[in-house]
């Protein structure tokens, strides 16, 4: 009985060791070296002051930036030690009430804009950290946040145009517009007022 | 539903076609102890692992041996999971200062249960409840671990159907050891790169704190994320690094990390199939079971890629964009992310259920109801969709008997199997199996419907067992099913919404995992261990072919009538009737008035 059952402590310790230690310390060092930008989690300074993450959304409520989505992490939006969708199902009255306010909210700030809203910009990602929005979420946007900043609408579409990321390889996932880096740009080209 | 998003699964399931012989292949020359050229990179490791296990490499074991050598691994898997959990305080790599007071005695429980099982179910939080340590040392060994047990299994049972009056079914400890030596890691090593070089964070940081361009604070959450996502990809397993698992941008940030994501998940479960045909000597049978896997697949993906394409009629009267164009994916973009859109969600929701993942990129609560329902009938057949690696062909195996034992009953004639005759023993061990998971899923969710305790008591602190659903009315009683589905299915992704972090949800679900992975393969294990003992009888004209469509349609119907007849009570009480009253624009809002039986 006991010679099937001790190889199974030992067998455990021994792969504790080598997969629980050494693989992921091994694949630490090497990332490090070779990718120690993305291995850190693609942060971005500005100075040496970290002001956030290339792929962890933020919080934008100011009307000279483009919003992103709303987020469902936990007290605070977009809180990145925390990550969670709203899990509201299709028949819950807190969804629909939660997507009237933001629908309601949205006409509010972009009051020009007359078309349908698009889907994603009034919905809750599933990280809560969706560091995207789709390009027609972004151009809806564009009228507010150019006149904010004084500038033509023009000039923030083709900044729109110029940060959209393509599907990958061409055809791989969606379309999509990074809510943060065009903000840095947007400030880059366009300081506030 | 878009061409391109038609065209993403095509190509996705072609890779998994390309890759079955090749990988294939190579674990029938693993299995069977032969040269292979990894050998010379890797034979040392294999060796050394059996000189400090003390393992004999020549030793073979009977069915009742290797069942106990699987229960002594699985244990020690437990025990040592659950310690290092309560441990995690006095131990290294632990910068946010974690300690037994984020991991409670149940939901250590929950967790040890759930990656020893290969179910991977997140009651822990990730980035709030477990340090570094905890997971690498006890959650990535585990996905190793219980990943390769699942293929020893499977590999047992093919030499159950090979071999001839033989006692034994080969050697656990040997299984175990050259899945993973041989199939785990050097996979995982390839994959975990190719996540770094996506963005996937792989680093021992404490998290950082920024301040957002509008001066808010931000806390980002850090971590060895990448070493730990190839295996829990590539072992079927899916517990997620963080909350929000392959949805958050560090652990799945590009479409083109979701990929190799999606394709780690069934590669080995593809590629087992061949592995089964070659190791039977006869490759179209393997075919034949890849052939049922694809039309099963197929159907789930586009009924559910068709359901969230459509999106949530009552949104789309507020005035939202619900159809595709070319600047946004429109559908119901609730619990989704932009990257993905609808049709990589609703790959990556199939995908994680057809085989016992359980990974997410997309809440699966927010689901519209028959979207949802796709993931929760995947689990209900048993996760024979491809499925968990060297589950999924256990799984699929036990059909294959249940299948020509009806077919046998239709023509009155002793059912047989790849040249075994299919007698009582078999089938009273697959109907055993099937029913114990049966059991499990329907008892619980029926228990946790209920059950009420006092409120800000032990076992439940919400009170009555549905208090902790997120969404009430049919959608509740989705979440309690899926929940127990999942736990058994070993599959463990959710409808997350449901607040099963309480001693009642953490021990039920963790008694559910134990059920539906031991109760389910030990019956297999004795099916196994007299079919290996049985003499091969020579195919005749009237003997029914198993490696052709006829046979793949019988399969197919088979695992689709038992998974329906036993659930579809249950189904149409939770997503069929939501689904009616979401066209009817019904909504819920209040808690229902609720008495329980025992209150």
């Amino acid at each position: 009985m006991w010679e099937q059952i001790l190889p199974g402590l030992r067998i455990k310790l021994f792969m504790t060791v080598v997969l629980g230690i050494v693989y992921p310390l091994a694949i630490t060092g090497i990332s490090q070296i070779v990718f120690p930008k993305k291995a850190n989690g693609s942060l971005i300074k500005i100075g040496d002051k970290v002001i956030g993450s290339e792929i962890i959304g933020q919080n934008f409520t100011k009307p000279e930036y483009l919003h992103a989505r709303p987020s469902a992490t936990g007290t605070n939006p977009y809180d990145a030690a925390n990550s969670s969708g709203s899990n509201l199902g299709p028949t819950n009255q807190k969804l629909i009430d939660r997507v009237k306010a933001s629908v309601e909210q949205f006409r509010k700030d972009n009051p020009e804009y007359q078309g349908p809203i698009p889907a994603d910009l009034v919905t809750t990602s599933a990280s809560g950290l969706d560091p995207h929005i789709s390009p027609d979420s972004a151009r809806a946007q564009a009228l507010r946040v150019a006149k904010a900043r004084g500038i033509s609408v023009d000039q923030v579409n083709q900044l729109i145009s110029q940060y959209t990321e393509q599907p990958d390889l061409g055809f791989l996932g969606e379309p999509r517009v990074n809510v943060l880096k065009l903000n840095l740009a947007l400030d880059g080209q366009a300081p506030q007022r | 539903m878009t061409s391109v998003g038609v065209l993403q699964i095509g190509i996705f399931l072609g890779l998994v076609l390309v890759c079955a012989k090749p990988l294939g292949a190579y674990m029938a020359r693993v299995f069977e102890g032969q040269r292979t050229f990894m050998h010379p990179v890797l034979r040392w490791v294999e060796l050394l692992t059996y000189k400090v296990a003390g393992i004999r490499e020549d030793v073979e074991q009977p069915w009742t041996q290797y069942t106990a050598a699987l229960l002594s691994f699985s244990i020690f898997g437990f025990l040592l999971t659950y310690l290092l959990q309560r441990a995690q305080g006095i131990l290294p790599f632990n910068p946010q200062h974690f300690g037994a007071g984020n991991v409670t005695p149940d939901l250590a429980f929950n967790t040890a249960t759930s990656f020893v099982t290969n179910t991977n179910w997140q009651a822990y939080g990730g980035e709030s409840t477990l340090s570094y340590f905890v997971q690498m040392a006890a959650l990535t060994v585990q996905n190793f671990a219980s990943a390769a047990a699942g293929m020893a299994i499977a590999v047992a049972l093919v030499r159950g159907f090979a071999g001839q009056e033989k006692r034994t079914l080969g050697n656990f400890w040997v299984d175990e050891t050259r899945a993973t030596v041989y199939v785990l890691l050097p996979i995982s090593v390839v994959a975990a790169f190719l996540f770094v070089s996506q963005g996937v964070i792989q680093n021992l940081s404490p998290y950082t704190d920024v301040a957002t361009v509008e001066g808010a604070k931000q806390t980002i959450a850090q971590g060895p994320v990448a070493s730990q996502e190839a295996i829990k990809q590539l072992g079927t397993n899916g517990g997620g690094f963080f909350s929000a698992n392959a949805a958050h941008p560090f652990e799945n940030p590009t479409p083109l990390s979701n990929l190799p994501s999606l394709f780690l998940i069934f590669l080995i479960p593809g590629a087992l199939t061949y592995t089964f045909g070659k190791m039977v000597g006869d490759t179209r049978q393997g075919w034949a079971i890849f052939a049922a896997f694809s039309v099963m697949f197929l159907i789930g993906v586009f009924v559910c890629y068709q359901s969230e394409q459509a999106g949530n009629p009552l949104l789309a009267k507020m005035g939202l964009q619900t159809a595709a164009t070319s600047g946004q994916a429109g559908g119901n973009m609730e619990g989704k992310e932009v990257r993905f859109g609808i049709a990589n969600s609703a790959l990556y929701a199939t995908v994680t259920t057809d085989a016992s993942c359980g990974a997410v990129n997309s809440m699966h609560d927010s689901y519209t109801p028959l979207g949802g329902l796709v993931p929760m009938f995947n689990i209900m057949t048993g996760e024979v969709i491809f499925g968990g690696v060297g589950a999924g062909l256990y799984g699929i195996l036990l059909y294959c008997i249940l299948a020509v034992f009806i077919a046998g009953l239709m023509v009155g004639r002793t059912p047989e199997y790849l040249g075994k005759k299919i007698e009582q023993k078999e089938v009273k061990m697959a109907m055993l199996a099937v029913v114990a998971t049966a059991f499990s899923i329907l008892v619980f969710s029926s228990l946790s419907s209920v059950v009420t305790f006092s409120a800000k008591g032990y076992w439940n602190p919400p009170g009555p067992a549905i208090a902790n659903v997120n969404n009430n009315g049919p959608h509740g009683l989705s979440e309690i099913l899926y929940t127990y589905v999942s736990g058994t299915g070993n599959n463990g992704s959710a409808f997350g919404g449901i607040g099963a972090n309480t001693p009642w949800y953490n021990l039920t679900i963790g008694l559910a995992m134990w059920i539906g992975r031991f109760l389910f393969l030990i019956p297999l294990l004795a099916a196994a261990g007299s079919l290996a003992a049985k003499k091969k009888i020579p195919a005749t004209a009237g003997t029914f072919p198993t490696d052709g469509p006829l046979f793949v349609g019988l399969l197919v119907g088979t695992v689709l009538i038992v998974g329906a007849l036993t659930f579809f009570p249950a189904l149409s009480l939770g997503p069929i009737v939501e689904h009616f009253l979401m066209r009817g624009g019904r909504l819920f809002s209040t808690t229902l008035p609720f008495h329980g039986i025992w209150s």
